[in-house]
This record gives structure tokens, C-alpha cells and sequence, in this order.
């Protein structure tokens, strides 16, 4: 399966943080062909295991990650009517809640739809401000008792909103975020299984990035890689993002910079990209990535990091707009990367003085 | 249990201070013949061995209570503070407090313009005058003894002397489990789930639990929330700190249908427990939480029902006495 | 010299050199220079922290102070050539407008300045100028000739140089934690008949991050943070309030933000600050945190205290702290290991 169709696969399914079980089966299904063997730990992370290529067992291990999770709702309540009340998972945006098209993933996925009250019986100030989260609902069209059977509290609600296209390699999803960084570590796997490695690699599809990185934090703890890249989206340049650290649609991945990262692993990712001709951008980042990298970074005694961000406009959203070139860049240049550190190189990013 | 239940209450242990608690649980685990150790955080910790089949299980109720520090005695003995732990200016104001010797005191509030400047920086306490043990860097905590009339039970440190109480009565009624049961009485949550972290890190086990208190949504005008008093065990779906392992949730709700114990969803939009600092640790262990329903959370009236009590205490005990599923 | 002055020199020499969070490569350098010849092990980890080792057997200790400072990164060269920029850490926005900073490993100087007070509005006088719309000027004509000084990537920090000050007072950015690495730095030339490791952290500004790591590698029986800690005794400021005071002595607490500290170590510390007569205060407010914040939950659990120098304004341009305040906290620190290693320790 290539990159594309995998992506388009991963952003139908529904994977709201701590349930993120289906596309995790998807990831597994698309790895278990390609990787020496693929496991699950206890939070839910996918890691696939290549080795080096001519086999090492002592070969330094690089950790690849993207998190499978996506920001949703969960159901707080069945209210009389059979109305789900909801709670936020994930950074949501209440701007784009009314009419949205959601799923709700009880005993079966029902489809469903956020409550509006039509526009002649709301003033014209209450439609100036964004809904507060509990005077909102999901309607699924059914009688009360009939929810009751089919949705329980503490059911995941996901946004109903697969892969579509825009003009040339531009597309959009919900859940671009973080659903087309898996689609990139596949994109590298898919590269690297043809190329020679000098280290192993663990693929890792990471649980629970939204609410706090902490299956970031507990697969680098796991696998005690001996250096590890990111991959998640970064802000790109839209109406009204204009920011200094924004970077553009269809000029390939970013590579960040800054105290999250290891200086030598910046390097060597611009380095990769340019002996390759990967087209690249840089970003500077001050303290926290907010990416899975932060957690890594600090697993056990410290391990080296870098990012690679791939531009993504309305992130958070249900309409996350992608290049898909971009995309498979990112897959490019990790490919690049791995197929070119060396052990010796590993061992320098840490110094023994004494 | 009640009896136990206002031993613990009334115990003094805002976080970091908890030893008096310690004291209590310490007795009472002793009696059940569980020896028990206090690590470097002060976590106590007593382990019941398992047999083969059997998994790691790490269950975590938290010894500390919300109090006040002093930060500065005028020289009147009218003592500023801080909180320790999540205590609001508007609870805090007029209620009594007491210190660990049982010197106790009243907080009053200076002149306010307008209602809406109150903050704990226009607070102080007044024990009456100067006072060997207000000085700086002691702790105090609300008064406010164990109060029962009919299945209700009210008191201040609810949170989470009463998960501190399911935890041991559970220890006292299970008869036969096939896991090594770790029952941890940690410290410090209130201040950030500190004793939960090293205590997940030492234990290491394959599953965790905590056991603590949940809001509910059974008040007038209360927060959209399904949980409510009487209406039996909570099992948790999330909060801030926690989305609960569909693996857990499941245990526990199977074991709960199985021996027909009331119990409901939990699903919390603020807050945290010891299981979020546990289910992080390492490399991750599948967790969750029993919580016991509690209005009035981080207030001296805390209520809680006897019924949901027992019903946590019958959850933990049927789900750890057989194999894991 | 002696070593309370050579100590004070070496807080004087760190705070002239560069070293915001993520770049602290200078600092370690000239670190690494004075401790080299006393210390048995180092290593640089992954992070970027120095950790050392003096001593083997008995106690094991990690004492810790943070070498990153507060200061800023170029994001951006705009094509007039300004230099647009981020914090790096927790720096008031107020104290930006008139700072002269020095860029990038080559210190190339530049200002920050701000409309004229002639071309503002009344609604510019009255609000904070937030971050993204100041500047660095470098005085260059265009984004090509800013290019060929510095660029996006490099950091900036307040070109302040250091001195003395008043009566007794040393000046200079970065007190925090400058100060609490010439302590460490310094200490370390003794012998204690206990393991000490030495942890020189990165990135505690930005959240405590070398911290952590190094004292999980380390996996010490109990841990003391060095610090610069705000003292805030100023006209305005309510008793309660000021947090410590210059020259009030070395700065012990009971609690902050991070972190209720050990009992134990804090006995320790009083042990020996009564023993050789150090006056010490006790931190006033609860807020803030150190490195110990992140230390003390560390595996199964670390004792943890911490040990400071009041510093007037910290986070600022230029901050100040008393010179007996200074060697008080040395002598206090050696006190500390040499107790530690006659009692012993057990959790």
C-alpha cells in the first residue's frame, strides 16, 4: 500500500485520544508486511522494527514517531430527548462545532450531528460568540431509550470528514494531524526496506500526543532509543497566519531548530535533504515544540531529537489542508537521513569528557 | 468503617505533612498483617504476594488534604499564607483551621472595595494573637470533623481520606486474589501527583488503579456530569490527567455487572488523579480509577453516601479476585 | 585569591557570556576550563548538560545549578533588516523596549527600540508592546547585510556587563543561575568523603529539561539545587511579599511551586549552617521552582532542597546580589557535603 492510499485509509478512521484502536490496527496491518516484527505497548503505541540492513543487533536505534491520536468529544451525558452532551478531548475549537457532521462510536459508529438553534430564535449577540461547549449537543436522529442501548457515557465522538481534494497535490481531512506524519513514516519505511542501514529503526505510531505526549513519553522510555525524529504538522502560512515561524504549502517539510533539538541531528537532516535534493524549510523554535519530540527528548537519562514538521493549514479544524508532495518529501528526507547516520556519528552526539 | 473514617478525617496531613495519616494507616495495615514501608517520598506502601497467573497491581489512594502555609506573622500573630493544594479564596474565607498541634484559628479578610477583589493575598489567619505555631512554614488545615445522618457522610478531607478507607477495607475483604496487590497510601497529589509518580515508578506494576473522590452533577445548576451521590461506583473515564485504558474501564465495569454493584461512567472535564501520574511512568501502564462520588469537593463539607462507599470497596474486591480477563 | 573571591570572579565571568536555553555551549565551555582538573568523571548527555564526578563511595549526591539564562531568538531577517525574535523563558515584555543586546556567537550588538513617544497614539502609551511587534536593529541597510552578521537561529542576550555595584553588590545578567554554577564550579576543588556528582543543567528556564534526565542517569541518594531566587525587598513591596533579602544570608525553603522540600535535607542544611555560624533566611512566598522541582520525583523518588542567593531583578537586563550573600552560600555548600558525608544518608 502506498503512502497516499494509507493516508486516505487513516483519516476515515476514527482514533480520538486513549481510543485510538482502529487506526492503530490499520498501522498495524500496513507495517506488519514490511517490518521485522510489530508490537503494542501498553498505552497503545505501534512500533515496527527494521533492522539494519546488512543485520546488526548492536546497531544503534533510531526512533521514528507521529502520533495516531485526533482531538474529539467524548459524551458526558444522554440527555431526555436522547441528545449526547459532550466534553472536549484535545485542544477542539468550539468555532467549528455548529452543523458539524460527527460519529459516535458507541456499540456501532452512528453518524450524527451538532445541534444548532436555527438562526430566528438566536439574537444577533449570542451569534457574535463561539458556543460554550455545554450548551451544545450531538443529535443522532433516534428516541432516547434507543440511544440508551446503542451509547453510553464516556463514548468517543470523532469528526465525520474523509480525504478531499483541493486544486493540483492539495488536500484535506480532519485529522491531517497527525494521521499524514504516520502516512510519512510509511512513506520512509517504504523507502528505507530498499536502501542500507546502518542502524535499526523503530517505527513508532504514538498514542495520546493531544492531551499531553504521553505515549511519546512512555514508548522513548521503552525503546531508550539512542536518537529519535519527530514528525507532526507545523502551522503553514494561510488568511490570517502570517507568523514569522509559518511556513508554506508545497516547499517541502520544515526542519526545526532550537533547545528541543540536537544540533548535530539539525545538521545532518539539512545535510541529507540537500545531498538528496529534498526540497526544505527552516523553522526556529525557542522551548517547547509542542510535538512528541518534547517528550522524547527528556525519556530516561536524555536522548537526542529532531522535527520535521510538515506544513498543515487550519490545524484543528475538520478541513486540515495538506500538500500531499509535502508529504512524501518528509518520507523522502527521514528515508535520507536514516540511510545515512553512522555509529560513529551516533556515539559523538554524546561526549565523555573524563 | 465510620469510626475509621473519622480517625482518617481528623487526622492532620496537608501534603508534605502527612504523617500523622501515615500513622493511622500504618496501625490499621498492621492489624491485617500487611507490613508496610514508607519510601523516600514518604509514600506507605504494603504489598499482599500473588501466585502465578496473577498480574502487578498497583492501587493508589492519596494520604494529603488541601491546607494553608504561613508566609508571614505581623507581629500581632495575624499570619498570611498560601494555599497548598486547590483552595479557593471563596472557600477559604471565615472558615476555621487548625494547626498541627491543635492551635486553631479563623480566616478573615481585609476591607474590600469590591466583592470581586477576593483573592488568598487579602486573607490572613487569626488564632486569636501571636502563637508558638504560626510561623512561617507551618501548615494548617480546614476543621471540620466527620458529620453522618443517614447514609450521608460529610467532612473535610473527603478527598481522599475515604479512598485512603476503601483502599484498606478492601485489603481487609479480599480473601483471594491471584495478583501481588500493591496498596499505596501516597503523598502530596494536591500539589501535583508527586508520591504517585515515584510510587508507579517503584512499583512497576502491570495495571493501576487510583481511588479518589469525583464531583457530581446531581446539584442544582452543577456542570453537565452523569455521576451522582447514591448512584454507586464511578468508574472513570477521563479527566485532565487521565483518559482511562478501554482495557480497565472494561475490567472494572464487567466485574461491577457481574455481581450486580451499582456503578456509573465517570467522565470528568477538569482534574486529576494519581493514575495520571502513574499511567506515564516508564513505559506506561494501563490504568484507570474507582472514584467515589463527592459534592462539595475541596470545601470542609465535603458529602459523600455510604452506599457508593461500599460499593467501591465490593468493585475492587470482585474485580481483583479473579485472573484478569 | 581566595576562594570566596576567585568564587566571585567566576560568577563575574559567567554572567558575561552567552548561554540562553538551547545554546548554553559557551557557558559549559568555560565550566568545564575551571572544574577539569578537580573532578574524577564528565560528560556532556544528550541534552547538553555537564555532569561530573568528584569522589567514590559512601553518599551520593547530585548537586545541581542551571547554566542556561532568559534571552531571546531571531526568527526572521525582514527584508529591511530587523531581526524579529522569540523569548527564550519567562522574560517581562516591559524590560524589552530600550535593551541593547548581542547576537549570535560573534555578539553583534544591536538595540530594541520603539515607536517615539512622539508618533504614539494615546492607546500605544497606555498598553504593553507585546513580543511580535518589537524588533532587533542591527543597523543594517537590508535583509542582505543583516544576513552577513547574523542569522535566523541565532540568540540574543542583554548586553550587560558585569561589576561591582553600591556597597558589597555585584551586577551582571544572568545571576540566575550564574551564580549557583560558580558555586558548584567552585566547591568542587575539595575533597568531601562523599560521591558528588555535579550537575551543570541546560534548559531549566524553558521547563527544568537537563535537570530530569541528568538525575535520572545519575539516580543520586539525595539532590541540592543551587539558585538565584528573587528578592523582591523593595520600596512597594508588602513585608510578606519580598521573598528574601539581600544580605540576609543564603536562601533556604520550605516550599515552592515545584517542590514541598525534604525534611531531612533541610535538617542538613541548618546542621551545618549552625555549625559554622552562616545566618541563613527562609524563602517567604511559595512561588516559582528550581531544577529540585523536577529532580525530586525522579525515579523512586529523590530527597531534594534547595540553596539560593537573593537576586534583585531577576529575569532582567542587570541584576544584583550581595557579595557576602555570595561566599555565605559557598561556605554553606561545602558545610553542606562535609555534613552529609560525617552523617551519612538514608531515605
Amino acid at each position: 500500500m502506498d503512502a497516499g492510499a494509507l493516508l486516505e485509509r487513516l483519516v476515515a478512521l476514527p482514533g480520538v485520544s486513549g481510543a485510538e484502536q482502529a487506526v492503530a490496527d490499520a498501522v498495524r496491518e500496513a507495517w506488519a508486511p514490511v517490518c521485522e516484527r510489530v508490537e503494542t505497548d501498553a498505552l497503545g503505541n505501534v512500533i515496527g522494527l527494521l533492522p539494519a540492513d546488512p543485520p546488526d543487533p548492536d546497531a544503534p536505534l533510531l526512533m521514528l514517531a507521529a502520533h495516531t491520536d485526533e482531538i474529539g468529544l467524548v459524551v458526558t451525558q444522554i440527555a431526555p430527548g436522547g441528545f449526547l452532551r459532550l466534553a472536549a478531548i484535545g485542544g477542539i475549537d468550539r468555532r467549528y462545532l455548529p452543523g458539524l457532521q460527527v460519529l459516535v462510536h458507541g456499540r456501532q459508529s452512528l453518524p450524527g450531528m451538532v445541534g444548532t438553534l436555527p438562526p430566528h430564535l438566536t439574537t444577533p449577540e449570542a451569534r457574535t460568540k463561539p458556543l460554550p461547549l455545554d450548551e451544545v449537543y450531538v443529535d443522532v436522529g433516534m428516541p432516547e431509550a434507543r440511544v440508551r442501548e446503542l451509547v453510553r457515557v464516556g463514548d468517543r465522538i470523532s469528526v465525520d470528514r474523509p480525504l478531499g481534494r483541493l486544486l493540483g497535490e492539495v488536500a484535506f481531512a480532519k485529522a491531517m494531524d497527525d494521521r499524514a506524519s504516520v502516512a510519512a513514516l510509511h512513506e520512509a519505511l517504504l523507502h528505507l526496506i530498499r536502501r542500507r542501514r546502518s542502524v535499526r529503526v523503530a517505527f513508532v505510531a504514538t498514542v495520546q500526543e493531544e492531551v499531553g505526549l504521553r505515549g511519546a513519553a512512555t514508548s522513548g522510555y521503552g525503546l531508550q532509543p539512542d536518537l529519535a525524529v519527530a514528525v507532526d504538522v507545523g502551522h503553514a502560512r494561510s488568511p490570517g497566519v502570517s507568523e514569522p515561524d509559518a511556513s508554506d504549502l508545497g516547499k517541502g517539510p520544515v526542519v526545526a531548530q532550537g533547545a528541543n533539538f540536537h544540533p548535530a541531528i539539525v545538521r545532518a537532516l539539512l545535510a541529507a535533504a540537500k545531498s538528496e535534493g529534498i526540497p526544505h524549510q527552516r523553522e526556529y523554535t525557542p522551548a517547547a515544540s509542542g510535538t512528541d519530540a518534547w517528550a522524547i527528548q527528556v525519556a530516561r537519562g536524555g536522548v537526542p531529537c529532531g522535527l520535521l514538521s510538515l506544513p498543515l493549514r487550519y490545524m484543528h479544524s475538520p478541513v486540515e489542508t495538506l500538500d500531499l508532495g509535502d508529504m512524501r518529501e518528509t518520507g523522502r528526507l527521514l528515508a535520507a537521513f536514516a540511510a545515512a547516520v553512522q555509529p560513529d556519528w551516533v556515539r559523538g552526539l554524546l561526549r565523555v569528557l573524563k | 468503617m465510620k469510626e475509621l473514617l473519622a480517625r482518617l478525617i481528623e487526622a492532620f496531613g496537608p501534603s508534605g505533612r502527612e504523617d500523622a495519616v501515615r500513622a493511622v494507616l500504618g496501625a490499621e495495615l498492621q492489624g491485617m498483617g500487611l507490613s508496610a514501608v514508607a519510601d523516600p517520598m514518604g509514600n506507605l506502601v504494603a504489598v499482599r504476594p500473588g501466585r502465578a497467573g496473577g498480574a502487578r497491581i498497583l492501587l493508589a489512594a492519596h494520604m494529603d488534604e488541601i491546607g494553608l502555609i504561613v508566609t508571614h506573622v505581623d507581629a500581632n500573630g495575624f499570619a498570611r499564607f498560601a494555599a497548598v493544594g486547590g483552595i479557593s479564596a471563596q472557600t477559604a474565607l471565615g472558615q476555621r483551621v487548625r494547626f498541627a498541634d491543635g492551635t486553631v484559628g479563623t480566616i478573615g479578610v481585609e476591607r474590600l472595595d469590591d466583592p470581586k477583589d477576593l483573592k488568598l493575598d487579602k486573607l490572613f489567619i487569626d488564632c486569636g494573637g501571636p502563637r508558638a505555631a504560626v510561623r512561617t512554614g507551618e501548615m494548617c488545615v480546614m476543621a471540620g470533623g466527620l458529620q453522618a445522618d443517614g447514609g450521608r457522610w460529610i467532612g473535610k478531607a473527603m478527598d481522599d481520606r475515604v479512598g485512603c478507607l476503601v483502599l484498606l477495607e478492601a485489603a481487609r475483604a479480599l480473601r483471594d486474589s491471584p495478583h501481588e496487590v500493591h496498596f499505596a497510601f501516597t503523598v502530596q497529589e494536591e500539589v501535583g501527583l508527586r508520591g504517585a509518580r515515584t510510587a508507579g515508578y517503584t512499583a512497576d506494576p502491570e495495571l493501576a488503579l487510583a481511588i479518589d473522590v469525583t464531583a457530581t452533577g446531581d446539584t442544582p445548576k452543577a456542570r453537565t456530569m452523569d455521576v451522582a451521590l447514591g448512584g454507586g461506583a464511578a468508574v472513570k473515564v477521563r479527566d485532565n490527567s487521565l483518559l482511562a485504558h478501554p482495557y480497565v474501564i472494561d475490567w472494572l465495569r464487567g466485574a461491577a455487572e457481574r455481581r450486580g454493584i451499582p456503578h456509573q461512567m465517570e467522565v470528568l472535564e477538569y482534574g486529576g488523579t494519581d493514575a495520571g501520574a502513574i499511567h506515564t511512568v516508564r513505559a506506561g501502564v494501563r490504568s484507570g480509577a474507582v472514584s467515589i462520588p463527592c459534592r462539595y469537593v475541596h470545601t470542609p463539607g465535603e458529602m459523600v453516601d455510604a452506599g457508593d462507599v461500599q460499593a467501591c470497596v465490593d468493585l475492587l474486591v470482585e474485580a481483583l479476585s479473579a485472573p484478569l480477563p | 585569591m581566595s576562594s570566596s573571591d576567585a568564587c566571585i570572579d567566576l560568577v563575574q565571568r559567567l554572567s558575561d557570556l552567552p548561554g540562553v536555553g538551547g545554546d548554553e555551549g559557551a557557558v559549559r565551555d568555560h565550566l568545564w576550563s575551571v572544574v577539569s582538573p578537580h573532578v574524577e568523571a564528565a560528560r556532556i548527555d544528550a541534552l547538553g548538560s555537564l555532569i561530573v564526578r568528584r569522589g567514590r563511595g559512601g553518599c551520593k549526591v547530585l548537586v545541581d545549578a542551571h547554566m542556561d539564562e532568559v534571552g531571546l531568538l531571531v526568527q526572521q531577517v525582514e527584508k529591511d533588516g530587523w531581526l524579529r525574535f522569540q523569548t527564550v523563558g519567562g522574560i517581562d515584555p516591559r524590560v524589552l523596549p530600550g535593551a541593547v543586546v548581542r547576537v549570535g556567537a560573534a555578539a553583534v550588538p544591536g538595540v530594541i527600540g520603539w515607536k517615539p513617544i512622539h508618533l504614539q497614539t494615546e492607546d500605544d502609551r497606555k498598553r504593553v508592546v507585546p513580543v511580535k511587534d518589537l524588533a532587533i536593529d542591527i543597523g543594517a541597510g537590508g535583509r542582505e547585510q543583516a544576513e552577513r552578521a547574523v542569522i535566523p537561529g541565532d540568540y540574543a542576550v542583554f548586553a550587560t556587563q558585569s561589576g561591582f555595584f553600591g556597597d558589597g553588590l555585584v551586577r551582571g545578567k544572568a545571576l540566575d543561575d550564574r551564580v549557583g554554577c560558580a558555586l558548584l564550579a567552585t566547591a568542587l576543588d575539595e575533597a568531601y568523603g562523599c560521591e558528588v556528582h555535579g550537575v551543570f543543567a541546560v534548559q531549566e528556564e524553558i521547563g527544568l529539561r537537563g535537570a530530569g534526565a541528568a538525575a535520572h542517569a545519575v539516580a543520586p541518594d539525595l539532590a541540592l539545587a543551587l539558585e538565584g531566587t528573587t528578592c523582591a525587598d523593595l520600596p512597594g513591596v508588602d513585608e510578606h511579599e519580598q521573598g528574601s533579602r539581600l544580605g540576609g544570608g543564603p536562601v533556604l525553603r520550605i516550599m515552592d511551586g515545584g517542590m514541598i522540600h525534604d525534611r531531612r535535607v533541610n535538617g542538613l542544611l541548618v546542621a551545618a549552617a549552625d555549625q559554622a555560624g552562616i545566618p541563613v533566611q527562609w524563602k517567604g512566598t511559595i512561588t516559582g521552582g528550581t531544577d529540585a522541582g523536577r529532580i525530586h520525583t525522579t525515579r523512586g523518588g529523590i530527597p531534594s532542597a534547595t540553596l539560593s542567593v537573593p537576586c534583585r531583578y531577576i529575569h532582567s537586563p542587570c541584576a544584583i546580589a550581595s557579595r557576602a550573600d555570595i561566599t555565605h552560600a559557598l561556605d554553606l555548600l561545602r558545610g553542606f557535603l562535609r555534613t552529609v558525608a560525617q552523617r551519612g544518608f538514608s531515605a
